[in-house]
């Protein structure tokens, strides 16, 4: 078993967390892990990627090849959209739906949803409102590792236990807005997945 | 700088951590003393690492320095006391550290002395692609280079071992897919760092030309013995295969990774020899080329290796890689760019929707005080027909894209105020120089004497964001209140020094005072002081 995944975003919205927050849960699990980061330059409000591998046997290469990966997970909608290539034909991809505007030339915002829901299987999810909802507007990243929960090969029961360990220091209304999160995320496709 | 610090027991464990984190951790093992370096993309999180443990455990002395060469120099007296030292880097950082790194190649190194590099092939966050191999290859010294994050821990702890044995620096070559990704490591047992102090002796350390002449003779001498260590080094693989004499495939770290996701779907086994430990084994290179009638070179970076295998005239194997244009010669390797040289399709993937996609470049944070600075210089540019900035290497080099437009040239750490007075010195007239703190007490310094020398008819512009914001906002070696004292010292005149706070609220005197500065027919140097929005965050945080 082999499960690719490719986490886009902007620079600061939590895409290097998301991989954190999936990795580190898959080897709760007894998953080997791969996982690729950008840091640097491309940190400052540009486009950002992390390649995250999930297997149970020998992984070698960091970098996931073009057309192999199983899902996109982006917390930006456009960003989404750069990496349908790398998806096999049968992939996945999962956005959170808020655009981060903040390039001059960024397309309408209705054709960039249409092209989302264009392809085969896809899910856009409002992830802004569901963090808000769940006490923390900060918590979009949980909302959407919520959502690829769903497909992942990693137990929710294997990520809520990595949930409480890593918020483990932080206040009691941290931990439970981020858990309410998650859980959102993960209702919102199980919703989708039964329409 | 993502995740908390995995602790590394004493005894043998799994830990989940960067590449850069599997050096750090080699070198607490293998018991350093001392670990300097400059922050770098993707060197950074190696410094960053020992700093949080030395926090938490204690043991070590670790520290940024102001440049990679004297980063590299604090490393070198640490070995000449007997202690093991770690120096860390980025790849044009060693520009920066040749001369002692050079030079360190012909003292007799006492305690173990390892230089982690890494380089940025693919020019992630970094203005060249060079391959730091040669630089150990111009040395004379070995090089090991991981290809994942348990080779880094044990390439590591290895190097200081042939350090010692061979009284030669050793370097541990890193790229950034390695830096930058994430894995399990297994570690051994912790060791005690060395305690022995030694008195230096003066013939193998002061390179006096009588003295420098024996200690070169003596590194030649020891290449015999260095090149009979790699030779059986286990990092350096050859399978040669039973089913089919066609294809030899030669590997340098991370290139193997690539080589082995692919492999299966290839309809031959070819042979393969994996380089880990240079200079390389020229013994089971020729095995090797023995055996096979081709033979494809991956390797991350420049055809190093490419080179030293393909004779001059030679028509018996037919060896391809960069050179020969199988591989294309810059960039990154990924898995797709060795699947293809190895003569297998790529996946065509999904078809991309036909929605044109803007690109989306890194640029100034919200903000940022940078941002208010490049408001200001605009304006007062936009008041003269001819004008020239240069600017230099830091988050400030994004202030040359719009809607700022501002610097015509950046090339290497403090090059701003050296080309700048160059320009001077042919006539340019209205030029400024535009660096950053950090860059500044890196490189600039030196270059900002030249000026005072000459009273060179130019501005400077230090950006003081009060730390080094690029590479993850670490502190500065000078904090930003003594920086106008520093200007002062080296001779810049009292009433051209002046120090204005980046502030939307003061784009108007800061317009003013850049106008009178760049007016002034003499040396100027402004300092625009505000705290990087980061930096702040993080400290609130806190």
């Amino acid at each position: 078993m082999k499960y690719d995944i490719i986490v886009s975003g902007v620079g600061g919205q939590g895409v290097l967390s998301i991989a954190a927050i999936i990795a580190a849960s898959a080897l709760r699990q007894g998953l080997r892990v791969k996982q690729s980061e950008e840091h640097g330059m491309a940190q400052r409000g540009g486009a950002v990627i992390a390649h995250l591998r999930l297997a149970d046997e020998p992984v070698f290469s960091s970098l996931i090849p073009r057309g192999r990966a199983d899902m996109v997970l982006s917390l930006e909608p456009l960003e989404s959209l750069r990496y349908v290539p790398q998806l096999h034909p049968e992939g996945m991809l999962l956005t959170a739906s808020e655009p981060t505007v903040n390039i001059p030339d960024y397309p309408d915002l209705g054709d960039v949803l249409n092209a989302v829901q264009s392809l085969p299987h896809s899910h856009l999810v409002d992830a802004h409102e569901l963090a808000r909802a769940a006490g923390s507007a900060r918590a979009v990243n949980m909302v959407m590792v919520g959502a690829a929960s769903t497909f992942v090969p990693v137990g929710a029961e294997a990520i809520e236990a990595h949930i409480l360990e890593r918020y483990a220091s932080k206040s009691e209304k941290v931990l439970r807005s981020n858990l309410k999160a998650f859980r959102a995320g993960r209702d919102a496709i199980g919703r989708h997945a039964t329409v | 700088m993502v995740g908390q610090l995995l602790l590394p027991a004493r005894t043998s464990t799994d830990l989940v951590v960067l590449g850069d984190e599997a050096v750090a951790l080699g070198a607490i093992h293998a018991g350093v003393s001392v670990a300097y370096g400059y922050p770098g993309t993707p060197a950074t999180e190696i410094i960053e690492y020992l700093l949080r443990y030395a926090e938490l455990v204690g043991g070590s002395h670790v520290s940024w320095s102001a440049n990679e060469k004297t980063a590299f120099e604090q490393a070198l007296g640490a070995s000449m006391a007997g202690r093991r030292a770690l120096v860390t880097m980025k790849h044009v950082g060693l520009n920066v550290a040749a001369d002692p790194f050079m030079n360190s190649a012909l003292v007799s190194i006492d305690g173990g002395l390892v230089l982690a590099v890494a380089d940025d092939p693919g020019m992630h966050s970094s203005q060249n692609e060079q391959d730091s191999r040669f630089y150990a290859d111009f040395a004379r010294v070995v090089c090991l280079e991981p290809a994942n994050q348990t080779e880094a821990y044990e390439m590591t702890r290895e190097a200081f071992d042939i350090s010692e044995r061979f009284h030669i620096p050793v370097m541990v070559r890193l790229a950034t897919r390695l830096a930058h990704s994430r894995s399990a490591v297994r570690t051994g047992e912790m060791r005690d760092p060395n305690q022995e102090t030694v008195e230096p002796d003066p013939s193998k350390w002061v390179l006096l030309p009588t003295y420098a002449r024996r200690q070169w003779r003596s590194l030649q001498q020891a290449q015999a013995a260095i090149k009979a260590y790699t030779e059986k080094s286990d990092h350096n693989t050859l399978y040669l295969s039973e089913t089919s004499r066609e294809l030899g495939v030669i590997t340098t770290g991370i290139a193997r990774n690539y080589y082995l996701d692919n492999k299966n779907d290839l309809d031959i086994e070819p042979s393969h020899l994996h380089i880990g430990a240079y200079p390389v084994p020229m013994e089971k290179i020729r095995a090797l080329m023995g055996h096979v009638r081709s033979l494809l070179v991956l390797e991350e970076g420049y055809p190093f290796v490419e080179r030293q295998v393909r004779g001059v005239g030679q028509t018996i194997v037919a060896v391809s890689g960069k050179e020969t244009g199988a591989i294309r010669p810059d960039g990154e390797l990924t898995p797709d760019v060795v699947r293809n040289a190895l003569g297998l399709p790529s996946s065509s993937g999904m078809r991309a929707p036909a929605l044109s996609l803007p690109m989306r470049p890194p640029r100034l944070c919200q903000g940022c005080p940078h941002a208010d600075a490049y408001s200001a210089i605009r304006s007062v540019l936009d008041q003269y027909e001819n004008h020239l900035v240069t600017s230099d290497i830091g988050c400030y080099t994004l202030g040359i894209l719009p809607p700022y437009s501002v610097g015509q040239s950046c090339v290497c750490m403090g090059a701003s105020i050296g080309m700048a007075k160059g320009a001077v010195d042919t006539g340019k007239e209205n030029v400024i120089a535009v660096i950053g703190d950090s860059t500044f007490l890196h490189s600039g310094t030196t270059a900002l004497m030249d000026c005072v020398n000459e009273n060179t008819n130019m501005t400077v512009v230090i950006l003081d964001n009060e730390v080094v914001a690029m590479t993850g906002t670490q502190p500065t070696v000078l904090p930003s209140s003594r920086l106008r004292d520093l200007v002062l010292g080296i001779g810049v005149a009292e009433e051209h020094c002046v120090v204005v706070e980046a502030h939307p609220k003061n784009l108007k005197e800061m317009a003013s005072t850049l106008r009178q500065e760049v007016d002034h027919l003499g040396l100027s140097v402004v300092i625009s002081v505000r705290e990087c929005i980061e930096a702040a965050r993080k400290r609130k945080k806190q």
